[in-house]
């Protein structure tokens, strides 16, 4: 009798969150006992969405209270039906609108040079996250969340798919470790997800797992859409099977590498010369190239210092790595000008791209630059490095038109 | 008491009467012209006052009765001492032990601090606040508690309204950091040091008895004299008149919010590509977090571009200082000093000038300096799509912030409102404000982390951004991309009772602030 479920978060400095909590009872119909900072703007509204939620799971009797601090609706709808979950056995889910900036897909090559990690059941930090234009963020699952809110988390990065607009960034979910992991995808994959991390990832085996599950689910539900997976690689074993992995299915767009992990498993600090995990670098970048996929480097946790990061993201460049992680909003542009390309590389991809045009236009199948042949790698990098310049401003998207090389 | 209200000119339903004085209501920018002369104390003479120049008293009770406290009467006090201030509740405190009842308080801002005041107002020492009320203060009017109808000016409108006999100022209370006993007085030093005193000088100027209270009381002369003995009939010593850390704040920083941050940016990058950082131009930006930042990004353009501003307008703090000492500025022009770094090159630096509601704000004024400045960073708690904004009410209704510079500012010549699109789940451009705090004619910009809206009266500015990659999108967009994050706010219901009237620079009414509802 008088089952009782809680979620969310309350307490001083909370905001943008809310706490419900859900007392089922016997009798007397739905009592909800609103707290809110936003009372005035908003009282019809919560009481509006938290009726309809319970109504939804057929509650009928029960006392809801909401301690709210200004909790956008997904937030909200999420700690209720957390809080209801807690209580009930129940198989259903309440799906907000799915909004239609959300439902893009994203390419298997596309430019992934920064992607911000958001800690899964903190909604503050998602709701602005896109503004800062990083290519990927990452609704955490893993370890920024604790084993007790888990469950809850599923419900706000759900939420956060369907209604939240990252602004064109790829919307990627970062899922609990294999096998647990498994699980969460119930809670992603139907929501237009774009790609998913798959942590502390050890063989093709898991990734294969992943993916079949993905596939399964996204069949279920009748879509279509891609749903890539970025392994990362977080453990001795990992880097010794780096290749296996980053080949283990179509769907692997990249390999990540984890170092906090990785030297904790070798047992040595990590240094910021990084000479302890220069072989797992090299090892993963080269694994990833021999697959055909991308390579993303792993964090750098210091987010007061702007150069330091800028040193380690040329170094992760010169290494061959295509992006790095971000856990502050401020590294995205650090990340972003450092894998820019230079002058030289820009001018020299541009006389290829050039050359290429012109062999087409000719119908030439054989691409030259003065006596030299180009090989159709070095085409695809020079568009590549085109394609990056212009993201970071330093082409403007119409340069073919903008009258050929200087020194022509 | 049936009030009659009559609408203003945008918009707005004012009462014909408040406090029971006539009112005239808001008719539109520079349409009000009040003719006449300006208001004058009564003439005092030398031989009234000890020949020694000593005009020292006990104790500020003392003062008080000796300055005639009585029922009714107007008094005066700064904020230059901001949320350390001690004085002005002792004031009160003096005020109530004499019984005096229905005294009106004129400060030129109110703080936490002055939260005691509730007190006065509840026993009938206070009947009403004509200054800036938030925090508890805010509370307390805001719910219908206090005597009379609050009123809220501008720093330039207080000017205004001492010089055209709107308010008589009856007693001018002045704390002041260092002072002599003729009553010559300064901010520039002792435990209290708060930059300048310039809030308080309509009040040495226009108030019939101005008494001087200091914790450092020095022989004559005290120089300089920021605020003059001639005007002062009392000095009163205390031990102690202000808590230091609270007066400034040690430091100011800047935000650390990524989001607020990105805001700062842009602003910067918007005023950049429109051609406001150019080599002699001049600035202005407050001391919160977010206007810190912008400061900070103009330093590097201006760095980068190898330009420097001729002026910029305090508020003074480190960040300002800095640019002044590193030769990007040629001049502060500082109404006040927010923290011991612009205190400090106030004191040292003759390129750090003091400056007064009466220079820089004052519409009774041969022209001030507000129209002369390029470009000017403010906050706001809602903008309406008509571009007219809100400082003083939060949306919920409660009184939240004072007025201070603000309207003076919107005369600047561009007027730039960087501000989040919603606060928690608060959405920011509304249909309509709150309350009307400042007309949409004279805002040019609002900058949001999701697009900048220019005021379609600003085609130079639409037309500068034609083909920039700036974000650039309609107030309408703004709100509706605003009410699609939150929802549509539901219309608050305030009560029938005016507890507020907000003044215009020019001493009509722009709008009034109603009861909240509990």
């Amino acid at each position: 009798m008088g089952k009782k479920g809680t979620a969310g978060n309350q307490g001083p400095g909370i905001r943008s969150d809310c706490f419900a909590a859900l007392e089922l009872k016997s009798s007397g119909g739905i009592e909800i006992i609103l707290n809110s900072k936003v009372d005035a703007l908003y009282k019809n509204s919560i009481q509006d969405l938290a009726h309809q939620i319970l109504d939804f799971f057929q509650i009928k009797d029960a006392k809801l209270e909401i301690i709210d601090r200004g909790a956008l609706p997904f937030v909200l709808a999420a700690r209720i039906e957390a809080a209801v979950k807690v209580c009930l056995d129940s198989q259903e889910e309440f799906w907000l609108e799915m909004i239609p900036e959300n439902k893009y897909q994203t390419r298997k090559d596309r430019t992934r040079r920064s992607r911000l990690y958001l800690p899964g059941n903190s909604p503050k930090l998602m709701i602005n996250a896109g503004i800062h234009q990083p290519d990927g963020i990452i609704l955490d699952l893993e370890d920024s969340v604790a084993p007790e809110k888990k469950d809850q988390a599923h419900f706000l990065v759900r939420n956060a798919l369907r209604q939240v607009n990252f602004y064109g960034a790829e919307r990627m979910v970062r899922i609990n470790q294999f096998p647990l992991g498994l699980d969460d995808l119930t809670y992603l994959v139907p929501h237009h997800v774009n790609l998913i991390l798959l942590p502390k990832c050890e063989s093709a085996a898991q990734v294969q797992a992943v993916d079949k599950k993905i596939s399964e689910i996204l069949s279920e539900y009748d879509f279509d859409y891609p749903v890539y997976i970025m392994p990362i690689i977080e453990s001795a074993l990992g880097v010794v099977r780096a290749f296996e992995i980053a080949s283990a299915s179509e769907n692997v767009a990249s390999l990540a590498i984890g170092l906090e992990d990785y030297t904790a498993d070798l047992g040595v600090p990590r240094t910021r010369e990084g000479r302890e995990t220069f072989f797992a670098r090299t090892q993963v970048v080269n694994a990833a190239r021999a697959a055909g996929t991308q390579v993303n480097d792993s964090v750098f946790s210091d987010v007061a210092d702007m150069d330091a990061l800028r040193e380690v993201v040329l170094e992760s460049k010169s290494l061959g790595f295509d992006g790095m992680g971000c856990i502050h909003p401020r590294q995205i542009k650090v990340i972003h000008e450092a894998f820019a390309p230079t002058e030289k590389e820009i001018h020299k991809a541009e006389k290829i791209v050039r050359a290429f045009d012109e062999a087409a236009l000719k119908g030439l199948g054989v691409v030259s630059l003065g006596s030299k042949m180009i090989d159709p790698p070095v085409v695809k990098r020079a568009q590549t490095t085109i394609d990056l310049a212009v993201k970071s401003g330093q082409l403007p998207e119409n340069w073919k038109e903008q009258g050929s090389d200087k020194d022509h | 008491m049936a009030n009659k209200y009559v609408k203003n000119a945008v918009g707005r339903m004012i009462p014909e009467k408040i406090n029971g004085k006539p009112v005239i209501p808001y008719q539109g920018v520079h349409k009000y012209k009040t003719t006449g002369r300006r208001y004058a104390p009564s003439l005092a003479t030398c031989a009234n006052y000890p020949e020694d120049g000593n005009k020292l008293v006990n104790d500020l009770k003392t003062a008080l009765k000796k300055a005639g406290l009585k029922d009714g009467m107007t008094v005066s006090t700064h904020h230059h001492f901001r949320n350390g201030d001690l004085v002005a509740n002792q004031i009160f405190t003096a005020a109530s032990e004499l019984g005096v009842k229905d005294l009106v308080w004129f400060p030129s801002a109110s703080f936490p601090c002055h939260e005691p005041m509730i007190d006065y107002l509840k026993d009938g020492t206070i009947h009403h606040i004509e200054g800036s009320m938030n925090g508890p203060l805010g509370r307390f009017a805001s719910l219908g508690n206090m005597k009379g109808t609050g009123v809220l000016r501008s720093h330039g409108g207080r000017y205004q309204a001492v010089q055209d006999g709107e308010v008589v100022i009856d007693i001018a209370v002045i704390a002041a950091p260092t002072a002599d006993p003729f009553g010559n007085a300064n901010g520039l030093t002792g435990d209290s040091a708060c930059g300048l005193l310039g809030f308080a000088l309509a009040d040495s100027q226009y108030a019939h008895k101005v008494i001087v209270v200091t914790d450092n009381l020095v022989p004559f002369p005290c120089v300089p004299w920021q605020v003059q003995g001639n005007y002062v009939d009392y000095v009163v010593e205390m031990d102690q008149i202000g808590i230091p850390e609270r007066i400034i704040s040690g430091t100011t920083r800047i935000t650390r919010s990524p989001d607020r941050l990105y805001i700062a940016e842009l602003t910067a990058k918007f005023c950049d590509e429109v051609g406001i950082l150019y080599d002699g131009f001049s600035f202005q930006a407050g001391a919160g977090g977010t206007s810190l930042a912008i400061g900070n990004y103009f330093g590097e353009i201006m760095r980068e571009k190898g330009i420097k501003a001729r002026f910029a307008r305090g508020g003074s703090n480190q960040y300002l200082v800095e640019m002044l000492e590193e030769g990007l500025i040629d001049y502060i022009l500082d109404g006040q000093t927010f923290d011991l770094a612009g205190v400090r090159s106030m004191r040292e630096n003759p390129n750090h000038v003091n400056t007064s509601p009466f220079t820089s704000y004052n519409y009774h004024g041969k022209g001030n300096f507000a129209g002369i400045v390029d470009v000017v960073i403010l906050g706001a708690t809602e903008v309406d799509v008509n571009y007219n904004a809100n400082v003083v009410t939060h949306s919920d209704g409660y009184l939240l912030h004072g007025i201070g510079g603000w309207q003076n500012c919107l005369f600047s010549k561009n007027v730039i409102l960087p501000i989040p699109l919603f606060r928690d789940r608060i959405p920011i451009i509304r249909d309509e404000v709150t309350t009307i705090c400042g007309p949409g004619e004279l805002i040019d910009v609002i900058v949001t982390e999701r697009g900048i809206a220019i005021n379609p009266r600003r085609k130079d500015l639409l037309n500068a951004v034609k083909n920039s990659k700036l974000p650039i999108r309609t107030i309408e967009e703004l709100k509706e991309e605003a009410e699609r994050i939150c929802g549509k706010p539901e219309p608050v219901k305030f009560g029938e009772r005016v507890i507020a009237a907000i003044k215009w620079v020019d001493g009509t009414v722009i709008d009034v602030v109603r009861q909240v509802n509990e």
